[in-house]
């Protein structure tokens, strides 16, 4: 009845998972309680749960992150405390079966359900409303992808409570993850919310692409749309063009798994390294998803905070294509150390160094960007200044790690691990955090705290420096990444400062929260009653903050690049009195029901609870079905309704 | 990069004495972090194949610091001096295109990268993990296997075997064959050089020299389970004369590792202390390539059932 489900799945000999279980439960619950004592929930569903509003679904998947960050930092603590007293004999506290789960989920958690949620959250919130446009192509998918990936996210972190996770690393690398040698419901956890994710990732790369091909405002050119517009389409074109295979790999591994296939096992014809191969041909554009919308939001805060235009705009679109092709030419370099020829080795290498032109060309147009203009060093501006020093270190190191001989010493090294932590905080995180302040008073109407948002960044700086120079040193000392507990006494200071760094940065995440607070608490004072509190150029401050259901009443019609700035210079803000109806989409909870299905479909599949798997999955088909025949999709609001609604907002104080 | 505030309290006078109190307590925190800072691991290399690497890597540093101090220093000094508040600084805000500029921006990445792509061509050929080094001296034969969680290393000439423990003759090039018995794994001596991945059913290659007798660590990078911290061991390089002698003694105490041994072997184990074999079937390496070690019926059934998978992807 329950397939492999036991009670014994319950960690009651393990105080950490239990513990931390328990705290968690008694959050969930008295978050539930609460939302029912206030009746919330009829809000919570009409406006929030079942919506189809880009924006709100944005603001969904960036809350998803974020709260995900949190989980993914207390793994990266834990593992940091424990390298820092597991030295010369001592075991930490942390035995291995459960510090592996722990750097496993970290991994997982922090490329699919942090930096993955807060690309697409931004990409969705702010994409329609700088292409001066109503919604998404498709509403209601955005809605079933954003629940799919809140599926994933619930799954993962089932595993603390019902089972255990993967012990395998982010990787989950064949034969480890196979039958043989993980023969636990760990790596299933792991296979099975990558899927579920997987799924509801695709479907916001499909979106996301015929959106930006499809739909844009009058006089909207490709060559007049902003930079991060440019980086959202390349990013969502890799999305589209890599998770599948990521999904048909595991899917492979899922057969060896379930029904004794030998895609990848050690014996009867398996080949490991077809998996490694097929996971870094996803990997590495999956790289460039993450960091290319980040590239787009300082191109963005860059270019409003120096008030001048982006410098060499048609050299930052074909730098961002020319990455988006190059990325899938240059998976081999994630193991060069399997022992391939001299020359595959040396044209993979090759081809890696030549991605650093368009990113050394981005970084020179920021850098001219600047070059005579009037900089205001707002947080975002921080975090973009941050960034790009940092990442020209990462980069540096990257192209280091490009050489092969170089690589064959500091492969699977804390050097490669201090590599990549560069480039994604230094790169994605530092982007979704300006990000986060630059767009979070179009979201919600009033300004995020300046103060608090620079002790953030100061603290997540300096931390980053802390946490992750000690071990490109303990790289090059030989020190292998993933190590349960070091031998080497000598090893002991630098693990110290690394450790430290990692409080530092915890301090930067409480300024963060400390932000947020201040700032609703003082909203009233911190209102943005213009739309346009940073004197931005692109049609998203163009709109009220935070702007109507519909965004624009009237479309704009765009004549130039930056074209909100351009229509500041020539007086054209005001917008005209709306003369055609326009539709909104419904709102549905066709997103919710699938991911609800999905999720006990998953639940079903790791436990080998097949009618569970076969109930859900009719559910599913019957979702869809009821949805694709449903008639009335959209609300038509008339010409004279939509004016009535204008002039009530904007007798309201909200021009727009 | 600051916002004018820190630059107020900089330029205050006299300076603050807890800051300096601060400061003095710094320094001697900052010199025992650089005690620490002794030489080990790939920067301090004591073969041929590591000297070169560590060379190769110092030089595109190196070569990468010509633009990347420059860069950073203008982010920060273009950053600084446009700032809003500077009423010296020249605005230029709708300055966006420069056709020469641009063709800068592109040039100083593409020249690196040409530099660096040479450089990465020709390290790539010299520093290939098969190629043979070149020496007078025979190379010795070494057979790699990785094991849930140890090494064993077969000395097929000499017909001895030993587990987390690697005794090699200095001066002499070493060519190894790497395999996995289990899950895949990586073979690493950092103070020697290279890495290269050992895999169930497949062969790599490494070629190796210690300049110096000494001891240096070894160490497994591929995360492969429970026992993964401790899959330690050492590469000691004896002189050239005393490795005949070791090997006598080897053969002359400690068990045979025949096929119920092997099996022993196999089972998982962590933090196990070095063993010596006083002998071993030469051929055992390319028994646990083809994963007839443990079972013999496979050898008997042939190779009929089983596609190629066996050929070596490492050559």
């Amino acid at each position: 009845m329950l397939g492999r489900l036991t009670l014994a799945a319950i960690p009651f000999n393990e105080p950490i998972p239990l513990i931390t279980s328990l705290v968690v439960i008694l959050i969930v619950l008295a978050v539930l309680g609460t939302v029912t004592v206030k009746g919330w929930w009829p809000y919570l569903w009409r406006e929030w749960i079942t919506s189809v509003d880009h924006k709100r679904i944005g603001v969904m998947y960036v809350f998803l992150g974020l709260i995900m960050l949190l989980r993914g930092f207390a793994d990266a603590i834990m593992m940091r405390t424990q390298q820092a007293i597991a030295i010369g004999g001592a075991q930490g506290y942390l035995p291995p079966d459960h510090y592996d789960q722990i750097f496993s989920a970290h991994g997982t958690i922090m490329i699919f359900f942090v930096a993955m949620p807060l690309i697409f959250g931004m990409m969705n919130f702010v994409v329609p409303l700088q292409l001066g446009v109503r919604d998404v192509a498709f509403p209601a998918l955005n809605s079933v992808a954003f629940w799919l990936t809140a599926s994933g996210a619930l799954l993962i972190n089932l595993s603390l409570f019902v089972g255990n996770f993967a012990r395998t690393g982010w990787w989950n690398y064949p034969p480890l993850s196979e039958l043989a040698f993980s023969p636990d419901v760990g790596v299933d956890y792991y296979l099975w919310s990558l899927q579920v994710s997987g799924v509801g990732t695709l479907l916001g790369g499909i979106n996301m692409v015929t959106t930006i091909l499809k739909l844009r405002c009058p006089g909207m050119s490709y060559f007049r749309m902003p930079v991060f517009c440019w980086t959202s389409l390349a990013a969502s074109m890799l999305i589209v063009a890599a998770f599948p295979i990521l999904t048909a790999t595991f899917v492979m591994l899922l057969l060896d798994r379930y029904v004794g296939m030998h895609f990848f096992t050690i014996d009867a014809g398996g080949n490991q390294m077809m998996y490694v191969n097929l996971f870094w041909i996803w990997g590495h554009p999956e790289v460039y998803i993450l960091i290319l919308p980040a590239f787009g939001v300082y191109s963005e805060v860059v270019a409003t905070f120096s008030s001048k235009p982006i410098f060499g705009y048609r050299s930052m679109v074909l730098a961002t294509l020319a990455i988006c092709i190059l990325s899938f030419m240059v998976w081999l370099h994630h193991f060069f150390t399997m022992g391939a020829g001299a020359d595959v080795n040396a044209f993979f290498g090759i081809m890696s160094s030549i991605i650093a032109v368009p990113t050394g060309v981005k970084v020179f147009n920021w850098l001219f960007t600047m070059y005579g203009g009037s900089i205001r060093f707002t947080t975002p501006v921080l975090f973009t200044l941050g960034f790009m020093v940092t990442f020209v270190i990462g980069g540096m190191t990257g192209v280091l790690l490009a050489v092969p001989p170089v690589d064959f010493v500091v492969h699977n090294t804390v050097f490669l691990v201090a590599h990549f932590h560069n480039v994604i905080i230094g790169g994605v995180v530092f982007g979704m955090f300006a990000a986060y302040n630059y767009w979070f008073p179009k979201a919600f109407g009033f300004t995020l705290h300046d103060g608090w948002g620079k002790a953030s960044f100061w603290c997540w700086l300096i931390g980053f420096y802390l946490a992750f120079v000690p071990l490109y040193v303990l790289g090059l000392w030989g020190m292998a990444r993933r190590l349960q507990h070091v031998d080497d006494p000598s090893w002991r200071p630098m693990l110290l400062v690394a450790e430290l760094g990692a409080f530092v940065i915890f301090a930067g995440i409480l300024c963060q929260v400390a932000q947020l607070y201040v700032s609703i608490r003082t909203r009233e004072q911190r209102r943005d009653l213009t739309g346009d509190p940073w004197d931005g150029r692109t049609l998203e401050w163009a709109t009220s903050s935070p702007p109507p259901p519909y965004n624009f009443a009237v479309m704009p019609e765009v004549e130039t690049l930056d074209a909100f700035a351009e229509m500041k210079r020539t007086g054209q803000t005001a917008a005209p009195r709306p003369q055609e109806a326009i539709e909104l989409p419904r709102n549905v909870p066709v997103g919710i029901v699938t991911a609800f299905f999905a999720t006990f479909a998953g639940f079903g599949a790791i436990w080998h609870i097949w009618w569970l798997v076969i109930l859900t999955l009719i559910g599913v088909g019957i979702t869809a079905s009821a949805f694709g025949w449903s008639e009335h999709r959209e609300d038509e609001i008339s010409a004279d309704e939509l004016a009535r609604r204008e002039d009530a907002r904007l007798s309201t104080g909200n021009p727009a | 990069m600051n916002s004018g505030t820190a630059s107020r309290s900089a330029r205050q006078k006299p300076r603050d004495p807890r800051g300096w109190r601060v400061f003095h307590g710094l320094v001697p925190a900052i010199a025992l972090l650089l005690a620490s800072c002794r030489q080990a691991g790939i920067t301090d290399p004591r073969g041929p194949v590591a000297s070169a690497e560590w060379l190769l890597m110092i030089n595109a540093t190196e070569i990468m610091l010509v633009v990347v101090v420059p860069v950073i220093l203008a982010i920060l000094g273009f950053a600084w001096w446009f700032r809003s508040s500077n009423d010296r600084a020249n605005r230029d805000p709708h300055w966006a295109y420069e056709g020469s500029v641009e063709f800068v921006t592109w040039s100083i990445p593409a020249l690196v990268v040409i530099l660096l792509g040479g450089v990465t061509w020709l390290s790539a050929h010299q520093l290939d993990p098969r190629a043979p080094l070149a020496s007078n001296v025979k190379p010795l034969q070494i057979d790699v296997v990785s094991l849930d969680w140890k090494w064993l290393f077969i000395y097929p000439d000499q017909r001895v075997a030993t587990v987390n423990e690697l005794i090699i003759p200095a001066g002499t090039p070493v060519s190894f064959q790497l395999t996995s018995a289990t899950v895949m794994n990586s073979f690493f001596v950092p103070q020697l050089g290279s890495q290269i991945y050992a895999m169930t059913g497949m062969t790599t290659h490494l070629n190796l020299l210690a300049d110096k007798p000494g001891d240096y660590p070894g160490l497994a990078t591929n995360f492969n389970g429970d026992g993964f911290s401790d899959m330690r061991f050492v590469v000691t390089a004896v002189a050239a004369g005393d490795f005949d002698g070791w090997v006598a003694k080897v053969r002359s105490a400690g068990g045979a590792l025949d096929d119920p041994a092997y099996g022993q072997l196999t089972k998982p184990s962590s933090a196990v202390p070095p063993v010596t074999y006083r002998s071993v079937d030469p051929n055992l390496f390319e028994r646990i390539v083809d994963q007839t070690a443990l079972n013999p019926d496979k050898a008997r059934a042939g190779n009929a059932w089983c596609p190629p998978a066996t050929a070596a992807a490492g050559g």
